[in-house]
């Protein structure tokens, strides 16, 4: 009974809340930029990834001079729902997350769409069948981050004559930018018959996972040329089992990598590592320019991929003093 | 001759021991040079050190976790106590001037394991004075645990250059790694103090009826607050082991589920979840098994997709082949054969 009421009461404020959307909302144009209110739902601060990605967001939107209410949902769907309730609630004018996992928005996300606001999605996907229940997806696109790694290893290894063997330390089974970046992989260094893989096993993302992994497999494919890891960490794992095999990292096996993070770029600066594909959590700049596009009645693209670069070991010594992260 | 057999067979280490030997045969034919230990750069190296170097951690950790067992306890905090004493060690060494001075390390691994003694006390207090279930005593350690890490290590990632520190994890002494020699003194010490004194009749007196000890004069809650604090000191070693190898404390993963493993590792050396009989050994076996599985599954290329599923199924057949139910069936089945074949029960 007491269930009852809840959703009876809940369906009653629902109603409410978009008969005002649709008598306030519809009506305005463009605000002025310091009228403009972004609640943006991140979360969590499991890394130091992560942590860059909030600050950056945070520092964009000051800048901008547009006010951003900000939630952590310490990895936990439900905070995140209620924090974009209260943004429903609050009348904010874009309501932005991203989302903890991928399924179980539909219902919030109809609540704001019958609210009037625009959400915007960042880093990572909702799987939902009604795509118009967000204005915008921004974040990495993996799959083509592991085709760009791909490329650096064709190129490097173009005038090969032997196969090289490479070993892939692939990030958590499952995760999506661990299905995505060893597909993007696999297509890129198709073109070459001679890169083979030979060896693919999970590092968990982790550095000691990607040293353990990288002890046993250097064991059993001591011809290897290459290592492509899927993140930073377990490159970094990688390097050390590399030199207590006695061999030199960098020179003796190449080491190529996704992500960036400051660790990484000083291995890549120190020569450890050969090669890094970034994928980068400075997205701050991208989604005040989504928010900005939707006050103004324009309709962003529907997908908005992060500018990345790439670097080598030249560009990291370059990079590295202003690596935020 | 098939009387010892049948001993041997019966001996509960018999089917752990088999099945590390089973999976180094899998090893060695996937991969010829798996026994093969050379010396490289003036240290041991090879596919056998690599899986007791990885090992050790666990090890340890199984160890103490052995005595809590046989308490009839369980210490689900290890993997966090992991983490704290990995983030507070890197946290002093990154914040000292001299990261790399040896008086730095001192200090820092002397705090990181003074604080998972106070851990271990805590446990042992709420286990012993407090009463709550050792399952939901160190299950609030477990949780909160990891957190408290976070806090030291402000959910960084924190990287240190400290070559004795990281001397702990990959580290070399006269050839053989160093986190192969503290397990093996751990070891030593659990088994001598244990065993040659009366605690080790002690704990699983405790472990088999506390009530009935408690009677019989064995002071129960202070046995089972001691054996707590080891357990969580044994953790906090093997968090230094395990943030020294990579020279880094990450809280999110250092040590993660590390405690399923250490119960695996107790349990198929044949110590009963319900406490009493312990042995340190069959713990030694276990962690070797587990560590050998992981081996296994690089070696042999498993994918990881089918991973779990692999180290399930081994897992499974031990604990099948070593439980009193399937002995007795086996026993049965040869004692019928035997009638069969004409020769009596001549073997039993």
């Amino acid at each position: 009974m007491k269930k009852l009421i809840g959703i009876a009461a809940a369906g009653a404020m629902l109603v409410a809340l978009a008969g005002c959307a649709n008598g306030a909302g519809e009506a305005s144009g463009p605000k002025p930029l310091d009228e403009l209110v972004v609640g943006f739902s991140q979360v969590g601060s499991e890394s130091g990834w992560r942590t860059a990605n909030t600050k950056d967001i945070q520092a964009a939107f000051e800048d901008a001079g547009i006010e951003l209410k900000f939630s952590d949902a310490q990895q936990k769907q439900e905070n995140q729902i209620k924090a974009i309730r209260s943004y429903i609630q609050q009348q904010v004018d874009v309501i932005a997350f991203s989302p903890v996992v991928e399924t179980g928005w539909d219902a919030v996300l109809n609540e704001a769409k019958a609210a009037g606001i625009p959400v915007v999605l960042t880093d990572r996907a909702v799987d939902s069948k009604d795509d118009s229940l967000y204005e915008s997806f921004l974040g990495s696109d993996f799959v083509v981050e592991g085709e760009k790694a791909g490329a650096w290893a064709v190129a490097e290894f173009a005038d090969a004559t032997e196969p090289v063997e490479i070993i892939q330390l692939e990030g958590t089974t499952g995760a999506a930018p661990a299905i995505d970046r060893a597909e993007g992989f696999a297509e890129a260094i198709a073109e070459n018959p001679n890169l083979q893989v030979v060896a693919s096993q999970t590092g968990d993302f982790t550095r000691a996972g990607g040293k353990q992994v990288t002890e046993a497999l250097l064991k059993s494919n001591p011809g290897v040329d290459l290592i492509f890891a899927h993140n930073d960490d377990m490159g970094l794992g990688a390097i050390e089992a590399i030199e207590a095999a006695g061999l030199v990292p960098g020179v003796d096996v190449k080491i190529l990598t996704i992500d960036a993070v400051k660790d990484g770029m000083q291995a890549l600066a120190d020569g450890k590592i050969n090669y890094i594909v970034e994928c980068s959590p400075l997205l701050g700049k991208q989604l005040v320019d989504i928010v900005k596009q939707i006050n103004d009645g324009e309709t962003p693209e529907k997908r908005i991929i992060t500018e990345e670069g790439e670097f080598n070991q030249e560009q990291a010594i370059e990079a590295l003093p202003d690596r935020q992260y | 001759m098939s009387a010892l057999f049948a001993r041997v067979v019966a001996h509960r280490l018999f089917w752990p021991v088999v099945m590390l030997l089973v999976l180094f045969l899998i090893n060695l034919i996937a991969f010829p040079g798996f026994f093969t230990v050379t010396i490289r750069d003036g240290h041991l190296f090879g596919s056998l050190i690599d899986i007791l170097r990885n090992g050790a951690p666990t090890l340890i950790i199984a160890i103490g976790m052995t005595l809590v067992i046989a308490t009839r306890g369980i210490d689900l905090s290890v993997g966090a106590v992991c983490a704290i004493s990995g983030a507070v060690a890197c946290s002093i060494i990154l914040g000292s001037s001299e990261p790399g001075s040896l008086s730095t390390v001192a200090v820092a691994v002397a705090v990181a394991l003074l604080i998972a003694l106070v851990l271990g006390v805590w446990n042992g207090f709420l286990v012993a004075v407090v009463g709550v279930q050792p399952i939901i005593a160190t299950l609030i350690l477990m949780t909160a645990g990891r957190g408290i890490a976070m806090l030291i290590t402000e959910g960084q990632i924190l990287t240190v250059n400290s070559p004795p520190f990281k001397f702990l994890g990959s580290g070399f002494w006269l050839g053989v790694p160093i986190a192969v020699l503290i397990a093996a003194v751990v070891f030593a010490v659990a088994a001598l103090v244990t065993r040659r004194t009366a605690l080790g009749m002690f704990i699983e007196s405790v472990g088999i009826n506390p009530e009935a000890s408690r009677q019989a004069g064995v002071r129960a809650r202070g046995l089972l607050v001691v054996v707590y604090t080891f357990s969580a000191f044994c953790a906090a070693i093997a968090g230094l082991i395990l943030t020294a190898n990579t020279a880094a404390a990450d809280a999110n993963n250092t040590g993660l589920f590390i405690e399923l493993d250490a119960i695996l590792a107790v349990v198929i050396g044949g110590t009963s979840l319900a406490g009493g009989r312990y042995s340190l050994v069959g713990t030694l076996v276990g962690a070797l098994v587990i560590q050998t599985l992981v081996t296994t599954v690089y070696t042999v290329g498993i994918p990881p997709i089918a991973t779990m599923v692999f180290k399930a199924a081994v897992v499974t057949a031990v604990c099948l082949l070593q439980s009193p139910t399937t002995a007795e069936a086996l026993r049965g089945f040869r004692e019928r054969l035997a009638v069969r074949a004409g020769k009596g029960i001549a073997a039993s």
